[in-house]
C-alpha cells in the first residue's frame, strides 16, 4: 500500500511537470514570438500525427524504419553472435579479430555512409549495412566477455558429471553467457535506432522516419518533425521496455542469472 | 634452479632466457599477433582492389588512401580539420558536463529537482540523438552552433542519468557516519557524496563522450559545417574520391580510439582506481 502510494504520488508529480512543460511549450508557441512554422503548437502537431496516421503514411515510414533497423540487426546477431562465442573458446581466433574489432569499434557507423553509398547506392542496401556495421560490434564484445566469464568450476563440474562437449555448450556456456548476449542484443538494438535515423537522413530514399524528419526540414514542416520524433520515441521505448524486459523475463530472470534491475 | 656454479656459456644462455629479454619477446610475439590480422585484410583489401572489380575510384589499393593521408596532412587540410571536429566534440562536451553533472546530482539531492527532470530526461533520453538534428537546424540555423548544441544536448542525457544514480547510490551508512563525525552540509557534499558519486560520474562522461563522438560525424554531414572531418567526407563523396574519405575515415577511427583509451583510462587511473572504488 505504501510502495503503491509513493507510485502514484511520484505518477501525479511527473503528470504536473510534464503538463507545466506543456503549457510553457504552447504558451511560446501561440506568443507569435517565433514564426509559426517553426515552432507549431501542440494541437496541431497532433493533427498532423493524427492525419499522417489515418493516411498510412507514418505506418510506411515506421514500417520501412523497423525493416532495416531488424534485417541489419538479424544480421548483425547472426555474423556478431557466434564470431563473438568462437573468440571466447578459440584463442586463434580471439587473437585474429580482436584487434580488427577495437580498431573497427571506434568508428562511428555513421562515417561509412557516404563510402556505402558510393559502394550500394542510396536505398535499403546502404541503410542496413549502416545499421548492420553499428549493431555487430557491442554483439561481438557482449558474447565474447560472456562467454569467457562463465564461472569455470560450473564447467569443471559439468564435465565431472560427465558432460561432454556438446552438452557443455548448449546447457552450461550458452545459459552462464546469456546475460551479456542479451545485454549486446539490447545495447545493438539501440545503436541499429540511432545508426538507422542517421542513415535514413543521409542517404535519403523516399520512406523512412530518419527520411520524413529530414524531408520535413526543407519545407519547414515542424509539426512533421515533431510527429515523427513521438513516433521514433514511441517505438524505441516499446523495443526497448516491453520487447527487451519481456525477453529477459523469460530468460536470464527466470534462470536467476541475474536479478531485476532496480529492485 | 641449478646448483652448480654456471659456466660463462651457460651464463650467456642464462641470460637470453632473463626476465627482460623474456618480457621483450613476449611483446614482439603480441606486437607480431596484433599486426597479423591487419596484415592479412590490407593483402585482401590490396587484392580486391588491384583485381579492378569494383572502378578504382570506388576502391581504391590502400597507397592511393596512404598518400592521400598524407598529402592532406602536409598540406594542412586534414589537421585543420579534425581540430574543428575535436573542438566542436569538446565544447559540445565540456558544455554538456557541466549542465549535466549539475542537473544529475540537483536530482539525485533534491525530491523536488527530482520530479521536474525526470519525467522529462526520461521521455526526451530514448530518442536518437540525431532525431533532433533537422530540428535543432531549423531553430538555430545551419552551422556551428546547431552542432555543438546538438552534440551538448545527446552528451547530457546519459551524464544526468548516470550522476542521479550515482548520487542515489552512495551509501546511507557513509552519510550518517560522517554526519555523526561533525560534518557540515558543504563538507558532506564535497568529501562524501561526490567521492561516492564519482565512478557513475566518470560512467556517465564516459557514455556521454561515446555518445556524442558517434553522431557528431553524422551532424558534421548535416549541418553544412565549413570544417570538419563529417563535412570532409561528404564532400569528397561529390567528387568520389574515395581515397579522401577512407583517409578522412582513417583519421576518424585514429581520434576515437586515442578518446577511449588516452583520456577515459587515465581518467579514472588517477581518481576512482586510485581511491579503491573501482578495479582497473
Amino acid at each position: 500500500m505504501n510502495a503503491f502510494g509513493a507510485r502514484v504520488r511520484s505518477f501525479r508529480r511527473a503528470a504536473v511537470t510534464l503538463l507545466i512543460a506543456a503549457a510553457l511549450y504552447e504558451a511560446t508557441a501561440r506568443s507569435g514570438y517565433f514564426a509559426a512554422a517553426l515552432l507549431p503548437t501542440i494541437p496541431a502537431v497532433v493533427h498532423t500525427l493524427w492525419a499522417m496516421l489515418m493516411d498510412g503514411t507514418m505506418l510506411q515510414h515506421a514500417l520501412y524504419t523497423l525493416y532495416r533497423v531488424m534485417f541489419g540487426l538479424g544480421l548483425a546477431i547472426a555474423v556478431g553472435l557466434p564470431l563473438g562465442i568462437l573468440m571466447g573458446r578459440i584463442p586463434a581466433v580471439e587473437h585474429f579479430f580482436l584487434p580488427l574489432v577495437s580498431v573497427l569499434m571506434p568508428i562511428p557507423s555513421l562515417a561509412w555512409v557516404p563510402v556505402f553509398i558510393l559502394w550500394f547506392g542510396i536505398g535499403n542496401v546502404t541503410t542496413i549495412l549502416i545499421v548492420f556495421y553499428a549493431a555487430t560490434f557491442p554483439m561481438v564484445l557482449n558474447a565474447w566477455s560472456g562467454v569467457r566469464s562463465v564461472n569455470p568450476l560450473w564447467m569443471r563440474a559439468a564435465g565431472a558429471m560427465g558432460a561432454n562437449g556438446q552438452s557443455l555448450f548448449w546447457k552450461v556456456i550458452i545459459p552462464g553467457a546469456s546475460p551479456f548476449i542479451i545485454t549486446g542484443v539490447r545495447q545493438a538494438f539501440l545503436r541499429s535506432w540511432i545508426a538507422v535515423v542517421g542513415a535514413e537522413m543521409i542517404a535519403a530514399s523516399a520512406w523512412g522516419l530518419g527520411w520524413v524528419i529530414f524531408d520535413a526540414k526543407e519545407f519547414l514542416n515542424a509539426d512533421v518533425m515533431l510527429a515523427s520524433l513521438a513516433v521514433i520515441g514511441c517505438i524505441g521505448f516499446v523495443f526497448e521496455r516491453l520487447v527487451f524486459g519481456a525477453l529477459e523475463r523469460a530468460t536470464v530472470l527466470r534462470w536467476g542469472m541475474m536479478r531485476a534491475a532496480k529492485g | 634452479m641449478h646448483e652448480d656454479v654456471p659456466t660463462a656459456s651457460a651464463r650467456a644462455l642464462a641470460s637470453l632466457w632473463s626476465p627482460t629479454v623474456l618480457r621483450d619477446r613476449a611483446r614482439w610475439r603480441v606486437a607480431a599477433r596484433t599486426a597479423f590480422p591487419f596484415l592479412v585484410v590490407g593483402g585482401l583489401w590490396e587484392i580486391v582492389a588491384r583485381m579492378e572489380i569494383f572502378p578504382q575510384r570506388l576502391f581504391p589499393p590502400l597507397e592511393e588512401v596512404a598518400s592521400a593521408l598524407v598529402r592532406l596532412t602536409a598540406a594542412g587540410i586534414l589537421p585543420h580539420h579534425a581540430m574543428e571536429t575535436v573542438a566542436r566534440l569538446l565544447t559540445g562536451f565540456v558544455l554538456a558536463a557541466v549542465v549535466g553533472v549539475a542537473i544529475g546530482i540537483a536530482m539525485g539531492r533534491s525530491r523536488r529537482a527530482e520530479d521536474i527532470f525526470l519525467p522529462l530526461v526520461s521521455i526526451c533520453a530514448p530518442i536518437p540523438g540525431l532525431a533532433y538534428a533537422p530540428l535543432f537546424m531549423l531553430w538555430f540555423g545551419l552551422g556551428d552552433f546547431s552542432a555543438v548544441l546538438l552534440v551538448a544536448f545527446v552528451s547530457a542525457f546519459p551524464i544526468i542519468v548516470n550522476s542521479w544514480t550515482g548520487v542515489k547510490a552512495v551509501k546511507e551508512i557513509w552519510i550518517r557516519a560522517a554526519q555523526a563525525m561533525g560534518a557540515d552540509d558543504r563538507r558532506l557534499f564535497r568529501l562524501v557524496i561526490l567521492p561516492g558519486a564519482l565512478p557513475y560520474v566518470l560512467t556517465g562522461l564516459r557514455l556521454g563522450l561515446a555518445q556524442a563522438w558517434r553522431i557528431l560525424v553524422a551532424v558534421e554531414m548535416l549541418a553544412a559545417v565549413p570544417w570538419g572531418l563529417g563535412w570532409l567526407i561528404f564532400g569528397a563523396r561529390e567528387f568520389m574520391n574515395t581515397d579522401v574519405m577512407l583517409a578522412g575515415i582513417a583519421v576518424i577511427g585514429a581520434i576515437g580510439l586515442i578518446l577511449e583509451n588516452l583520456v577515459f583510462k587515465r581518467l579514472e587511473e588517477f581518481t576512482v582506481v586510485r581511491w579503491g572504488m573501482m578495479t582497473s
